[in-house]
């Protein structure tokens, strides 16, 4: 295995509100190789985001880096700052909302562009052309001098991609990227971020909240839960043989993954409150399995598969359900 | 475009119809412009002499219509104070009242886009905590107030700059700070909080992501986002300025305006110069109103020209 | 919210100042150490007290008459408060009245109202103001009801546009088809939605209202002597404001600091009122930052 792009220690988060502490984040561990695809998984508020935006010195306020460090390279990230855009690029959720309204596509391309290469307004302009070509967007030149609002939804997350890929990045953070698109552009979207990735040599980190996303893309998978990572992994082993409850019951409620059961079965229950987590594995008041064992916090460790943090890894969790 | 400035005069001209309206209730049904205009001393036969030159001796409905035939040909009347037209007074003085507004305007905006900017940089810390409050002082004191404090400082404790009248720029000093004031206020606490809420915005964060430094970040994108809604707080104090702030801060500093005219037309029972003063003034602020209309389709490419 | 108040230092000033100034509004008879329209040609311009040549009898000094100037200030806040409030409520009722009526008839009606509020906001306001009191007379009522007629629309857009967007809000249509009478929709389902952003416009218009009231006491077109306001001694002093620059100050701080204690208060408010802003206010508090820190 090359060394790690990007490497995550022990990252904690901490969001101070009203009611008290949130720990969105709580002693995350990940690695990114380049040329790699690592898929975060995860319920809304598992963290997941939360990561990424610590990951890019992007938290919003009033979150907190409170642990852990980020190494880019070896090196400590420090504030992100610098790296952002040039080594590491980002394409978010909503792409109607990522783009300046007030500013035409060209013109926060050749923004970019100028800020980080210096370009003449020429040579960023045609450069940019180049991008929205590369993203695979019909009449280019046509589209530098459209406004957001002209465009669809689809559209404009390729125009994002290309904004990303600006500035020749290192690393590219996909947070849900086609979550707020219509189906058939999602799948659009997956492959022309396939495509970009093999072509390049990007590592990406896609997050998203569903597996099927992940299945179809992804190296390697990181489970999160309740502000941790329950369990990472090849990803075809892992889908094969979940270790950690919670795996098998996200893949057990995830249609056309799991051949085992014909039916989809949610899990039960709700994830636990961030400001006052159970004492133990976080998963204990939903898993089927636990037992006392659960009442202390699980050691995140090797399993034939990966690492998993269960006391019970690779117990079947969940009766087969008959059809 | 034609079609909607043709639309926005025609707004136009109901207002002003309205406030034609309003005038001819106040003054003909309200109030007796033989009262208000003649010394107590004349006698009955001046008064019905000048109320049949007025055509105040017909009906209300034909008093109206003479009223608005009247203003259509830009027949003001004749000052009574002064002693020719109306309008002649009203224009010889308006161009000191754009000045005067302009450089309070002016200097509030110069004041307020940075403050505004910087407040929210960092909102709760020192430097926002220090704009926020030196605009709502300025937002609680009234202008007269403000006037009256600078001229005793000025005039009193450092006799540096002229506190009344007009003639060298060092007199425009101090009512144009005086005037600028309350909109200097008003405008960083929008610029303020609209930042802050265009830096919630998830193309902010885009932004961000993309490397580009928080400086420009921050005056390129939401800065800039912000300045269309600005736009119309500066029409608005605009208004203000044209409607009322000059009065007061005129009246203060002898500033020989349209505003001081009017308050001293007014205490003169000089009808017809104040008449003209409120069209004058009615019609500034249905132009200034159009104006920003059509600027906001320039600006905005959201909004379409139709 | 009332240890959330214990919090928001500014939010607390503002409460203690606006109680300051109805309390000497309420209480004028009893506190004020003289009455307010007695003259005495031998204290003529006494300087405030801890000055040289000042009077203690006269704590913030007298007027050109002999005024006492504190007593003319705890006075004339109950001119302020009187007009303040009596036009947010006189504006504010009709003013609600438009907007409902305007948001619930919708089609032609809406239209000519709001076309009707469109008109007057683009009236020359205090320059018409200042025809019609010069006009009808001044006085004290004539100053009440000229800012009422001028100060409604802003209460008939804000209504008028949240009708509209609850007019369509299923539970109203709900109300609608079990057989609610608009009277009864409007009173019990829509207007409960407006009473907090209606609350902090009018408190906002209250301090417009005050700072207006002023301007035009001080223009000498509203409440004329023998009768105090703040305004209108801020305009007597302004002859002597070489000579007695206390005659100007205090009654001028006077308003300021009342308008200020308002808007303290209505920052406080706004800011309760919606949980956003609520959450946002933590996050930016030292102690939120402290405990962000303690938690490493």
């Amino acid at each position: 295995m090359t060394a790690p792009l990007l490497a995550v220690r022990d990252l904690r988060v901490v969001f101070p509100t009203r009611a008290g502490l949130v720990r969105a984040v709580s002693d995350v561990s990940l690695e990114v190789a380049a040329g790699e695809t690592l898929g975060i998984v995860g319920e809304s508020g598992s963290g997941k985001s939360v990561s990424a935006q610590a990951m890019l010195g992007l938290l919003p306020l009033p979150g907190r880096v409170t642990g852990g460090e980020i190494l880019w390279r070896g090196r400590p990230l420090g504030d992100a700052a610098g790296l952002r855009g040039r080594e590491i690029a980002c394409v978010f959720q909503d792409p109607m909302q990522s783009l300046n309204p007030l500013m035409t596509i060209g013109a926060q391309l050749v923004e970019t562009l100028r800020h980080h290469h210096g370009l003449s307004r020429r040579a960023a302009r045609d450069r940019a052309a180049e991008l929205l070509a590369e993203v695979a967007l019909s009449a280019p030149a046509r589209r530098l001098d459209q406004y957001p609002h002209e465009l669809s939804g689809g559209i404009l997350q390729r125009v994002a991609l290309a904004l990303a890929l600006a500035c020749e990045p290192a690393l590219l953070i996909a947070d849900e990227p086609t979550t707020a698109l219509d189906v058939t552009v999602q799948a659009e979207i997956l492959d022309l971020l396939a495509g970009l990735q093999a072509r390049r040599g990007l590592a990406v980190i896609l997050i998203t909240h569903d597996l099927g996303v992940v299945a179809g893309l992804c190296h390697r998978v990181a489970v999160m839960y309740a502000g941790r990572v329950v369990e990472t992994g090849e990803i075809d082993a892992l889908f094969a043989n979940p270790a950690h409850p919670y795996t098998q019951g996200l893949l057990r409620a995830t249609p056309g993954l799991d051949n085992r059961t014909e039916r989809l079965v949610a899990i039960d229950g709700a994830p636990p409150s961030l400001r006052a987590p159970p004492a133990g594995c976080p998963f204990r008041p939903r898993c089927p399995i636990a037992d006392a064992a659960c009442l202390a916090p699980p050691p995140f460790a090797a399993t034939d598969t990966g690492r998993a943090a269960c006391w019970r890894a690779g117990a079947a969790a969940w009766a087969e359900v008959a059809p | 475009m034609a079609a909607f400035l043709l639309r926005r005069l025609l707004q136009g001209a109901l207002v002003v119809l309205g406030v034609t309206f309003t005038v001819f209730v106040v003054t003909r049904v309200f109030g007796n412009p033989v009262d208000l205009m003649l010394p107590l001393s004349a006698s009955a036969e001046q008064r019905a002499a000048f109320a049949a030159e007025l055509g105040l001796d017909r009906p209300l409905p034909a008093q109206f219509m003479q009223f608005v035939g009247e203003l259509l040909r830009f027949d003001f009347g004749e000052s009574t104070w002064q002693r020719r037209p109306a309008m002649a007074v009203v224009l010889e003085r308006l161009p000191n009242s754009l000045l005067l507004i302009g450089a309070g305007l002016g200097l509030a905006i110069i004041l307020a886009l940075p403050a505004g900017l910087l407040a929210a940089g960092r909102p709760g810390g020192l430097l926002d905590r220090v704009v926020t409050g030196i605009s709502l002082a300025g937002l609680s004191m009234p202008q007269f107030w403000v006037g009256l404090l600078l001229i005793v400082l000025f005039a009193v404790a450092i006799p540096v700059l002229p506190t009344s009248g007009m003639g060298t720029p060092a007199h425009l000093v101090l009512p144009a700070v005086t005037l600028a004031l309350v909109p200097f206020a008003r405008m960083t606490l929008f610029v303020r909080s609209q930042i802050m809420e265009e830096l919630n915005r998830p193309y902010i964060r885009t932004a961000l992501a993309r490397g580009l430094p928080r400086s420009r970040v921050l005056v390129g994108h939401a800065l800039r986002n912000t300045l269309v809604p600005f736009l119309t707080l500066v029409g608005w104090e605009l208004v203000l300025a044209l409607a009322g702030y000059t009065v007061v801060v005129e009246t203060v500093f002898a500033w020989p305006g349209m505003g001081l005219v009017a308050i001293q037309a007014l205490q003169r029972g000089d009808l017809f110069l104040v008449q003209a003063i409120v069209y004058t003034v009615a019609v500034l602020i249905v132009l200034v109103n159009i104006l920003l209309d059509v600027v906001f389709k320039l600006v905005d490419p959201r909004i379409g020209l139709g | 919210m009332a240890a959330e108040l214990g919090e928001d230092v500014p939010g607390l000033i503002g409460l203690l100042l606006l109680l300051g100034v109805v309390g000497m509004a309420l209480l004028a008879p009893w506190i004020a150490p003289h009455d307010p329209a007695a003259q005495s040609v031998l204290a003529r311009l006494a300087p405030p007290a801890w000055l040289a040549r000042g009077d203690p009898a006269h704590l913030l000094g007298t007027d050109a008459l002999g005024r006492d100037v504190l007593s003319r200030i705890i006075w004339g806040a109950r001119a302020t408060l009187l007009v303040g409030v009596a036009v947010v409520l006189l504006s504010g009722s009709f003013g609600v009245l438009v907007g409902l009526v305007a948001g619930y008839a919708g089609g032609r009606t809406d239209a000519v109202l709001m076309r009707l509020v469109d008109i007057q906001v683009s009236f020359p306001g205090v320059l018409l103001i200042l025809l019609i009191v010069s006009v009808v007379g001044p006085s004290l009522l004539t100053i009440v009801v000229v800012l009422a007629i001028t100060n409604w629309m802003i209460y008939a857009r804000l209504v008028r546009g949240t009708v509209l967007s609850l007019r369509s809000a299923p539970y109203v249509e709900a109300a609608e088809i079990v057989g609610c009478g608009p009277v009864r929709i409007l009173w019990r389902h829509i207007l409960p939605n407006l009473v907090s952003p209606l609350l902090t416009v009018a408190i906002l218009e209250f301090t417009n209202v005050v700072l207006a009231e002023a301007a035009i006491s001080f223009l000498g077109l509203g409440v004329q002597p023998p009768a105090t306001s703040w305004g209108l001694d801020v305009a007597s002093g302004r002859d002597y404001v070489f000579v007695a620059w206390w005659l100007v100050t205090f009654p001028g701080l006077a308003i300021a600091v009342t308008v200020l204690g308002v808007n303290l208060f209505a920052g406080w408010l706004r800011v309760t009122t919606d949980p956003r802003e609520r959450e946002k206010r933590f996050g930016w508090s030292r102690a939120a930052r402290a405990l962000a820190g303690r938690a490493q």
